[in-house]
């Protein structure tokens, strides 16, 4: 998705092979760069996610309305909500559920949408026409509403939100793999293994997949953090994770209310989840630099 | 796109020449009404798997038996799936959408005419914002490459990309509603009915909106001018004396449109995301909040007929998406697309 930086430097056709050569190599190294930092900040949320009972001064639900509403202090870092409860304590639990709906949900996505989009691929004729049908009907739902009309039939709660988003990555992956597949079968070393009377079997596991990986991974990487900004997004609805869990999404809707006399309640989680998405789109783009020759 | 052949495999040099546009025209009508179809089905099992018995949720608390049975019946609800479906369908398309059990309320009048006018007014004024900023951003960061500006359009790309409308939506109530007191932070007045507060109410929420789609539309505008300003025809426009502006507005924007117009399609369901988090954070009442709130009250009727109106809203801007391309393209025109 989205504005996309790397777009940007594609279109400069160089004059001479050496000045060329010298700029892919910048690229790619500014590619690096870019994946690093990327790489850097969500690994920093990673360790926060796995370390949040070590790290968090406060049980995330513990309340002391004594102490509710106070601004950031030595005592609390990030101040306290309207419960008394410690943001800080409640952002590093919130990084497990954020993280975890985020690779969750596109992990489903890909256990499910790969393998219809390799046999849609593979098998052409009606079993394609199918599956691609459904895809596109899949496809004409917008992901938000589909997840909030999903979570109507199974309920609210983490779990279901996992399910839901994953639900909604089906259609794009299965459609990637596919438009992958029938690029890549078409190619003449497929055809080679195929007259080779190598078989079918061999031929999708180690000639087809590895041609359509690099695509779907770029597409996965950029899927986990629409996962986690519609995950944020469903429980600032009040149609995600249930309270009292902590995550950011519920912490900006329960900020909304006390904006003029309290706004670190929704303006922390608010900045620990951009800061999340920056780190996630960087190292996607960085990731998709490395892994697209185009780009390069 | 290679044709297949029965085997699945390319089948090399299929062309429909002369005819090829007429059937690829068809093509893509009947394609648009299988998913259309797919749709509704999918919208019909949805109300099918949502929990809860519709006839005791109609009939109240107390009810008889028989009084049940007979609503039962009256339902359809003792008929074959594929048979409901097509009355349910029947009565969709005649605009019969049911009635709220919680508010009573007509749902195609709740929907179509109060609903949707808003989230449209609120995606016009925000796809407006964007494009009025976006579009000058890029090509002034197209022009003045690696310069301060062209820092700022990429700031802005990944700002955007970063602050979910929900987040900023309620940044901008705080700086702009509650801390300068410039603008209302909540509430809606239809532009049609009075323009001036109309508009006022729309300020804060279109911003929100438009924010994410002014990085987009920058940036594309951006990498799409840089490529055309390498073109021959730019120089040759340039050799001819032509002023700078009329290389750069007139030559080189021309051919932007195109891939501007296919990001903003692209990106449609991000705009339809951030507009229900947007009408939410500022309680209008577009089509978002009445899918927000009919989720939260459990009312599946309601629901349902959100999912059919998003969706048919979602393919019919894909479809003119699609034929804008051969108006913005006369070599698509010939060919067909």
């Amino acid at each position: 998705m989205a504005a996309d930086p790397l777009l940007l430097g594609t279109a400069v056709a160089p004059a001479r092979p050496r000045l060329a050569r010298l700029q892919s190599t910048l690229r790619a190294l500014l590619a690096q760069r870019k994946a690093a930092v990327g790489g850097a900040i969500v690994l920093l949320f990673v360790v926060a996610a796995i370390f949040a009972s070590q790290l968090a001064p406060y049980p995330p639900t513990e309340q002391n309305l004594a102490d509710a509403m106070q601004g950031p202090s030595a005592a609390h870092w990030l101040g306290t909500d309207s419960f008394g409860q410690d943001i800080l304590s409640r952002l590093l639990y919130g990084a497990r559920s954020a993280l975890w709906i985020g690779f969750a949900s596109v992990a489903l996505g890909l256990a499910v949408g790969v393998p219809l989009g390799l046999i849609a691929g593979l098998r052409g004729g009606r079993t394609e026409w199918l599956i691609m049908r459904i895809v596109d009907g899949l496809l004409a739902f917008p992901e938000l509403i589909m997840a909030m009309a999903f979570m109507a039939v199974l309920g609210l709660g983490m779990g279901n939100v996992v399910y839901a988003l994953a639900l909604s990555f089906v259609g794009p992956f299965a459609r990637t793999v596919r438009a992958d597949v029938l690029q890549v079968k078409a190619r003449p070393f497929v055809e080679a293994a195929r007259l080779m009377g190598v078989p079918a079997r061999e031929i999708v596991l180690r000639h087809v997949l590895p041609n359509v990986a690099s695509p779907i991974l770029i597409q996965a990487g950029m899927r986990v953090s629409i996962a986690i900004l519609l995950g944020s997004g469903l429980s600032f609805l009040g149609l995600g994770v249930v309270p009292p869990t902590p995550d950011w999404g519920l912490m900006i809707a329960e900020g909304r209310g006390f904006i003029s006399m309290a706004p670190w309640m929704s303006g922390m989680p608010g900045l620990a989840l951009a800061l999340l998405l920056v780190g996630l789109n960087l190292f996607a783009e960085g990731l998709r630099d490395a892994l697209d020759p185009r780009t390069r | 796109m290679a044709e297949l052949s029965a085997s699945g495999w390319p089948r090399r040099g299929l062309r429909l020449p002369g005819r090829a546009a007429f059937f690829r025209g068809a093509g893509t009508l009947a394609q648009t009404a299988l998913v259309l179809l797919v749709v509704s089905i999918v919208s019909f099992l949805f109300l099918k798997a949502s929990p809860g018995d519709p006839v005791a949720l109609m009939l109240g608390s107390d009810y008889s038996k028989e009084s049940y049975d007979q609503l039962y019946r009256q339902l359809g609800l003792d008929r074959p799936l594929p048979l409901q479906y097509l009355q349910w369908l029947g009565r969709f398309v005649q605009g019969d959408w049911g009635r709220s059990y919680i508010s009573g309320q007509d749902i195609f009048e709740m929907a179509v005419l109060q609903a949707l006018p808003v989230t449209l007014t609120l995606a016009a004024l925000s796809l407006l914002i964007a494009l009025l900023v976006g579009i000058p951003l890029g090509v002034l960061a197209a022009v003045r490459r690696n310069s301060w500006i062209d820092m700022l359009a990429s700031a802005v790309a990944i700002g955007g990309n970063a602050f979910p409308s929900f987040y900023l939506g309620v940044l901008l109530i705080w700086w702009f509603g509650v801390a300068l007191e410039w603008f209302p932070t909540m509430g809606f007045v239809a532009p049609w009915q009075d323009l001036r507060a109309g508009l006022w109410h729309l300020v804060l929420p279109a911003l929100t909106l438009g924010a994410w789609y002014v990085g987009l539309i920058a940036a594309t505008t951006r990498s799409s001018l840089l490529e055309v300003l390498q073109q021959p025809y730019m120089t040759a426009a340039r050799a001819r004396g032509e002023p700078a502006w009329r290389v750069v507005w007139v030559h080189g924007m021309r051919n932007v449109l195109m891939p501007l117009v296919t990001v903003i399609g692209l990106q449609l369901g991000g705009m339809l995301r951030g507009g229900v988090m947007t009408e939410v954070v500022f309680t209008l009442p577009g089509l978002g909040m009445m899918i927000t709130t009919a989720v939260q009250t459990r009312e599946y009727i309601v629901v349902q007929a959100g999912i059919m109106i998003t969706a048919l809203l979602f393919i019919s801007v894909n479809f003119i998406v699609d034929r804008t391309y051969t108006v913005l393209d006369p070599r698509l025109r010939r060919h067909g697309r």
